[in-house]
């Protein structure tokens, strides 16, 4: 009873606190929804667009319909017309073009006896994305009425699951949930914390009767309800701008978020045991949040790191994270096919929890 | 607990940082109802002191109990029983004053029914009721330390401990902060109060004086004038400055401090004649002054017992 009545008591001061604290306020609503719209708009990996020349020395009729096919593409914009193939590699290397196609002048013997590739492609490969791009392009078939027969069946087709308009925003909405709750979670706990160890109010909390667990706990409850406002928020809003569906159920979108949103608090904890002032909180946070960031899935699929970022990845709770808020809302998945990221998020919640209170101190040494 | 019941004891009590010894091997017996200064120089190790009995430090030696409790094994169940008001203001100060009162009133639990009635009780008892909805950051510093000594007593602790309370506040103000402070001690509260201030040194019960981390001398203020080695002689100069210089050279003379027109001058109880000798010496150099032997203050006690320590220490 004692007890409850504690931490209500520190509840209430955190909502006050948290009420009259504007920056903190505008943080929690702000950073989603700029982070939403950021990586939103500006981060599409297929690559429409993009500037490219072309030289075509062969000047055929077909190599005229084989330019008209690229240009109806829109994968690239075919806006300028060189003489040679020097003439391209300058733009390349002035950096005005990514792509120049190169069309020689035996194009069309090529094309008939189909020994050697008809057309070069030349790329700046500085960008693994527009490598890509230009990967896509040899696909295209090269079609002209005499010889339709000729081209070749592809050996593989591809068949999209779960985003067949293959917009970037489908997967970066749900990935965002735990950038934007990893951020803000641990850093927000940390600080707020180590906050009231600076002001000095934490000589005079830990000289009355209560007990650890309860000063914890309430300060961890607002922070809760924080995260899952921003996570209505990002998903809102991402249904909203990017129309990314949510075909899971939302209890078990909630029970992944709790389980996250308590892993993270649990690490905020930790850090604010750990430093001593709030630039200090600040800086930790960051060597919690770059790694998730990176290596966590959000931003490179993780099946291409190399086995040691993988390892750390793991230990990520947002590696996690993501794996289950992603099946959960693309894929409509069920979370007890994904029950060991569920767990992998309670050890790690615990074990933090437990380091936390254990490093915890009621005295100042 | 009777008036002559122990409230705090400590044997030994030392505490380092490292290499530094901020206590040193501190003996203290305050009886319940008292108010028992620590009297001393910043770094002297008055807050560490504090904080050892409050259970906040845990002491590298020694051992000290409060109620009768230890304050390292029992230091959660003495926490129901002391109140603490820290050197620097440590209240919420986005906090209003009433939210303030209202936080402490629940985290000691307080039964639903007298939390209300105790917050109000305070705000008139030290004079806040102007500023209940007044953000704590926003207050004067009298007001400050008003609301901290209010979250202090809240919970009625049977033991004080004030932290420098008085050192942001003006004279006014630090009467009326002595005031209560007797009222409280008169209700049978044992106050502890450090502070570097001789004046509110003088109104304690009993003090100690701490100096490097050791305790150099405790009594009451008469007692503590009393057993000092030395004799004190006020000189009352047209000339002080020249009366200073002419004394300065005498071996005799411990010290010679000046305030204002005046001159207090300690003589080693060894001298004999120590009048005697001030007013040989000023007649010598042709200065015209007047010389008294004086009851010593806490100023002459202070710098007598330091005195002895350093030159202790040189030995």
């Amino acid at each position: 009873m004692k007890s409850l009545i504690r931490i209500m008591a520190v509840l209430r001061k955190e909502f006050l606190q948290l009420s009259r604290d504007r920056l903190t306020f505008g943080m929690i609503v702000g950073i989603p929804l700029m982070q939403l719209l950021m990586f939103g708009y500006a981060i599409d990996t297929d690559v429409r667009n993009l500037t490219a020349a072309y030289a075509d020395e062969a000047d055929t009729h077909l190599s005229r319909q084989f330019i008209a096919d690229i240009a109806a593409s829109q994968v690239i914009n075919l806006g300028r017309r060189v003489e040679t193939v020097q003439d391209l590699n300058r733009l390349m290397d002035a950096g005005a073009i990514s792509i120049g196609v190169y069309v020689p002048e035996d194009f069309d013997r090529r094309i008939i006896e189909r020994d050697r590739s008809a057309v070069q492609l030349l790329v700046d490969g500085t960008d693994p994305i527009i490598l890509g791009v230009a990967q896509q392009l040899t696909a295209l078939p090269i079609r002209f009425d005499s010889q339709t027969a000729l081209v070749p069946v592809p050996s593989m087709e591809v068949r999209n699951y779960y985003n067949p308009e293959r917009r970037s925003a489908v997967n970066i909405v749900p990935g965002l949930v735990g950038v934007i709750l990893t951020m803000t979670m641990v850093m927000f706990t940390a600080v707020a914390i180590v906050r009231e160890k600076e002001r000095g109010n934490m000589e005079l909390l830990i000289n009355t009767p209560i007990k650890t667990p309860e000063l914890m706990l309430g300060k961890i409850i607002p922070y809760v309800l924080i995260g899952l406002i921003q996570l209505v928020i990002v998903l809102g809003m991402g249904g909203y701008f990017f129309k990314v569906p949510i075909l899971g159920s939302y209890s078990q979108l909630l029970t992944a978020s709790l389980v996250f949103i308590g892993a993270n608090l649990a690490l905020g904890l930790l850090l604010s045991t750990l430093a001593t002032t709030q630039f200090q909180a600040m800086q930790m946070t960051f060597f919690v949040f770059l790694p998730s960031i990176l290596l966590s899935g959000f931003m490179f699929p993780f099946d291409g790191m190399p086995p040691i970022a993988q390892y750390i990845a793991e230990l990520l709770p947002l590696t996690h994270f993501n794996r289950l808020i992603r099946g959960i809302i693309l894929r409509g998945a069920d979370i007890s096919s994904m029950w060991d990221e569920l767990l992998a998020l309670l050890a790690f919640m615990v074990i933090t929890l437990t380091l936390a209170i254990a490093r915890f101190s009621k005295r100042l040494d | 607990m009777n008036s002559r019941a122990i409230a705090i004891s400590a044997t030994g009590l030392t505490r380092k940082f490292g290499s530094l010894i901020a206590v040193n091997e501190v003996d203290l017996e305050i009886p319940a109802g008292t108010i028992y200064g620590f009297l001393g120089p910043n770094g002297s190790g008055k807050s560490t002191t504090i904080r050892m009995l409050c259970g906040l430090l845990t002491p590298s030696a020694g051992t000290a109990t409060v109620m009768g409790m230890d304050t390292v094994k029992e230091s959660e169940a003495l926490k129901q029983h002391i109140g603490y008001m820290t050197q620097r203001f440590a209240l919420f100060e986005d906090l209003t004053v009433r939210e303030n009162l209202r936080f402490i009133s629940e985290v000691y639990a307080l039964p639903r029914a007298k939390r209300r009635p105790r917050v109000d009780q305070l705000l008139e008892e030290f004079s806040l009721v102007a500023q209940v909805k007044q953000r704590a950051g926003t207050l004067s510093g009298g007001q400050k330390q008003r609301l901290a000594l209010a979250a202090a007593t809240l919970h009625e602790p049977k033991i004080l401990f004030l932290d420098e309370p008085t050192s942001a506040v003006d004279p006014q103000n630090r009467r009326d902060f002595w005031e209560k402070l007797f009222e409280m001690a008169e209700r049978g509260t044992t106050i502890l109060v450090s502070t570097h201030y001789m004046d509110e040194a003088a109104r304690c019960h009993r003090l100690a004086i701490l100096d490097q981390g050791v305790k150099v001398a405790d009594g009451s203020p008469k007692e503590l004038g009393e057993n000092i080695g030395y004799n004190v002689i006020e000189v009352v100069a047209d000339n002080p400055n020249g009366a200073r210089l002419s004394l300065s050279d005498n071996p005799a003379f411990t010290s010679i401090t000046q305030l204002g027109v005046r001159l207090r001058v300690l003589v080693s109880k060894r001298v004999p004649d120590a009048l005697g000798q001030v007013k040989l010496n000023l007649r010598e150099a042709q200065i015209r002054a007047e010389a008294d032997q004086v009851f010593p203050d806490l100023e002459d006690i202070f710098m007598a017992v330091t005195e002895e320590r350093r030159k202790g220490l040189a030995i």
